[in-house]
C-alpha cells in the first residue's frame, strides 16, 4: 500500500523516526510487538526494498513509525530514508510481518537491545504493558548521545540502561541468573551480543526454546558475481551494492521473500550447479546445509567464483 | 537406552529418552519405585548432579531409599505417594530459576503428571529428563465422563468414575498426564473385545 509520510523526527545525529499514514486517513492493520513492514524506496532504475521494526503501538491503526538508523557504509537504502524522505512523501509500505514475536506462553519476559536493536521491543513494551506481563527491558548502548532508543522508551522501572562508556555495561549472566522458571529471554542487536547472551544461558542452563533473537540483517555489499536462471534462462550480474534478490527482481525474475533479511527462509532456493564458494550471509540455513552450497537465500547471500546457476 | 523401550506410536505418546545429566546445575530429582536405579546410574556417570540436587523419592515397595541418600544430594525426601509428596514438589518448582534441571524417573502416571506440574510451573520441555522403569500400567482419561483411572493395565478397562469400557488410545494428554481412554462399543452397544494385557 502507498503511505504518507507524516512526520520526519530525528532522535539522535544518526537515527530518524518516520510516520506513515493512510493518505485518506483509513486505518491500518494492527500488528504484534516486533512485527516489521518492508518499505519500498523507487531509487532510479530500481526498488530498494528494506525492512523496519514497527516502533509504534500495536494496537493504534492511525499509522507506522519506524526509526531508521544511518548506515553510511551500507547499500544506500538507509541513506535513501535519511536524505531522500520528506514530509508528504508517498511510499509504498507492505503489511506488518511478525518473525520476532514474544512467546505468550512465558511467565516473564527478558528483552534485552543493542543499540538500534531496541526498535522491536518498543511495541513489545506497549503489548506487554497492555497485557499486564511481567517483563523487564535493558537497554545497551556504547554512549548516551548514540542512544537514541531513549528517546522511544517508556518512563517504568522495568526499564535498564546501560551505557558502556559510562561504566555499565550490561552483564549477560547477570540478566539471566536468577529469572523464575518460565522466562523466555529476546535479544536483538549486533551479533557479539546475541552470542554472548546464548553462551550465558547455555552456561546458566537455559533451555534453547527460552531464548530467542534476532540480528538486524541488511544485504551486505560486495563484489559484483554473475549467476545463471537455469527456468527462466537468464544470466545475470549482480551488482556491487545490489542483492541477489533485487537482481531477480529487476529482471522480472518472480522470486518469493518475506523478510530480506535472512532469517524467514521464504527465499530459499536450489543451487544446480556451483563452482566456487556461496558466501552465506543468513541465519536460516544451518551448518551443514551452507557447507553443502546446494541451497542459497537470495535475499543476502552472494557468490565468488567460476559460475553458479539457480533453480529460479 | 536406559529405561524401557516402547513400541514406536503416533507422536502424542510420550518417550522417555533415559536420563542425561544437565551438568552442577541446580535439579529437582522424582524417582518412583525402580525409577530410583535411574538416578543411581545418572549419579554414577557424573557424580556433579548431586551437588545441587533435591531428590524426592517414592519408594513403592522398593528399597532403594539408603542408596539413594549415598548418592550425596543437597536434600533428599522420601513419601509413600505421589499425592503425598507432590506439596513438596509444588514448592521445589515454585522456587525453582531459570537453569534448573528437572529428572523423573518411574511409571508412565508419575513421569506424566510431574511433567504435568513442571509444564504448569513454566519449566521448559527441554529442561526435562525422563526415563520409565517399572510396569507398563497407564493412567486413563474417560474422555466421556472426563474421571481418570489410575493403573489401568487392561485394554479395553472400564471407566472407575462412569462404568463404559474404553479403548485404550496412545493419544496422551500432557496437560493433564494421562492417556485418553474412548468408549469401545459406542457403535454397537454390549459388543465388547476381549481383554488383553496392556504391554510396553
Amino acid at each position: 500500500m502507498m503511505l504518507r509520510v507524516a512526520s520526519v523526527e530525528p532522535l539522535s545525529p544518526l537515527v530518524t523516526k518516520f510516520r506513515f499514514v493512510h493518505p485518506d486517513g483509513a486505518a491500518l492493520p494492527l500488528f504484534s510487538g516486533g512485527a516489521h513492514v518492508v518499505v519500498e524506496m523507487p531509487d532510479g532504475e530500481m526498488i530498494r526494498r528494506n525492512a523496519y521494526s514497527l516502533v509504534s503501538d500495536p494496537m493504534d491503526g492511525s499509522g507506522y513509525e519506524i526509526a531508521v538508523r544511518r548506515e553510511d557504509l551500507g547499500r544506500g537504502g538507509s541513506l535513501y530514508m535519511h536524505t531522500r524522505v520528506a514530509e508528504g512523501d508517498l511510499l509504498g509500505v507492505g503489511a506488518p510481518a511478525n518473525l520476532f514475536g514474544l512467546d505468550l506462553r512465558a511467565r516473564k519476559h527478558v528483552l534485552v537491545a543493542g543499540g538500534i536493536g531496541i526498535t522491536p521491543f518498543i511495541a513489545q513494551i506497549r503489548q506487554l504493558t497492555r497485557l499486564q506481563l511481567p517483563f523487564e527491558l535493558h537497554y545497551c548502548a556504547r554512549s548516551r548521545s548514540e542512544a537514541a532508543g531513549l528517546a522511544l522508551l517508556p518512563d517504568l522501572p522495568q526499564v535498564h540502561v546501560h551505557i558502556s562508556d559510562e561504566g555499565n555495561r550490561m552483564d549477560p549472566a547477570e540478566v539471566l541468573s536468577g529469572q523464575p522458571l518460565g522466562t523466555h529471554a529476546y535479544t536483538c542487536g549486533p551479533e557479539g551480543l546475541v552470542a554472548a547472551m546464548a553462551d550465558a544461558g547455555a552456561r546458566l542452563g537455559w533451555p534453547e526454546a527460552a531464548l530467542h533473537s534476532e540480528t538486524f540483517l541488511a544485504p551486505p555489499p560486495g563484489k559484483p558475481f554473475r549467476v545463471t536462471l537455469a527456468r527462466s534462462a537468464l544470466t545475470l550480474t549482480v551488482g556491487p551494492d545490489q542483492s541477489l534478490l533485487e537482481a531477480l527482481e529487476a529482471a522480472g525474475v518472480d522470486a518469493p521473500w518475506l523478510c530480506r533479511g535472512g532469517v524467514c527462509g521464504q527465499c530459499e532456493t536450489a543451487v544446480l550447479s556451483c563452482h566456487g564458494r556461496i558466501e552465506h550471509h543468513d541465519h536460516w540455513l544451518d551448518d551443514d546445509e551452507k557447507a553443502a552450497q546446494t541451497k542459497i537465500m537470495p535475499c543476502v547471500s552472494r557468490f565468488q567464483g567460476q559460475d553458479l546457476i539457480l533453480d529460479r | 537406552m536406559a529405561g524401557t523401550a516402547f513400541t514406536p506410536s503416533i507422536l502424542s505418546r510420550p518417550v522417555y529418552a533415559g536420563l542425561v545429566s544437565r551438568g552442577a546445575t541446580p535439579a529437582i530429582m522424582l524417582a518412583e519405585g525402580e525409577g530410583a536405579l535411574a538416578l543411581m546410574a545418572l549419579a554414577d556417570h557424573d557424580p556433579a548432579v548431586m551437588g545441587h540436587a533435591h531428590i524426592i523419592h517414592i519408594p513403592a515397595g522398593t528399597g532403594h531409599g539408603a542408596a539413594l541418600q549415598a548418592l550425596g544430594p543437597a536434600m533428599y525426601h522420601e513419601g509413600p505417594t505421589l499425592p503425598a509428596v507432590l506439596p513438596r514438589l509444588r514448592k521445589a518448582l515454585g522456587d525453582a530459576h531459570m537453569g534448573t534441571a528437572l529428572y523423573i524417573a518411574g511409571t508412565e502416571g508419575v513421569i506424566g503428571q510431574v511433567t504435568a506440574e513442571a509444564l504448569a510451573a513454566g519449566v521448559a520441555a527441554g529442561a526435562i529428563s525422563t526415563e520409565h522403569h517399572g510396569g507398563a500400567a497407564r493412567r486413563m482419561q474417560c474422555v466421556h465422563c472426563k474421571g481418570i483411572t489410575e493403573d489401568v493395565v487392561t485394554d479395553p478397562f472400564i471407566c472407575s468414575h462412569c462404568g463404559l469400557s474404553l479403548f485404550v488410545r496412545d493419544h496422551f494428554s500432557r496437560r493433564l498426564g494421562a492417556f485418553q481412554g474412548v468408549c469401545v462399543d459406542a457403535e454397537t452397544p454390549g459388543q465388547i473385545p476381549a481383554m488383553q494385557e496392556i504391554r510396553p
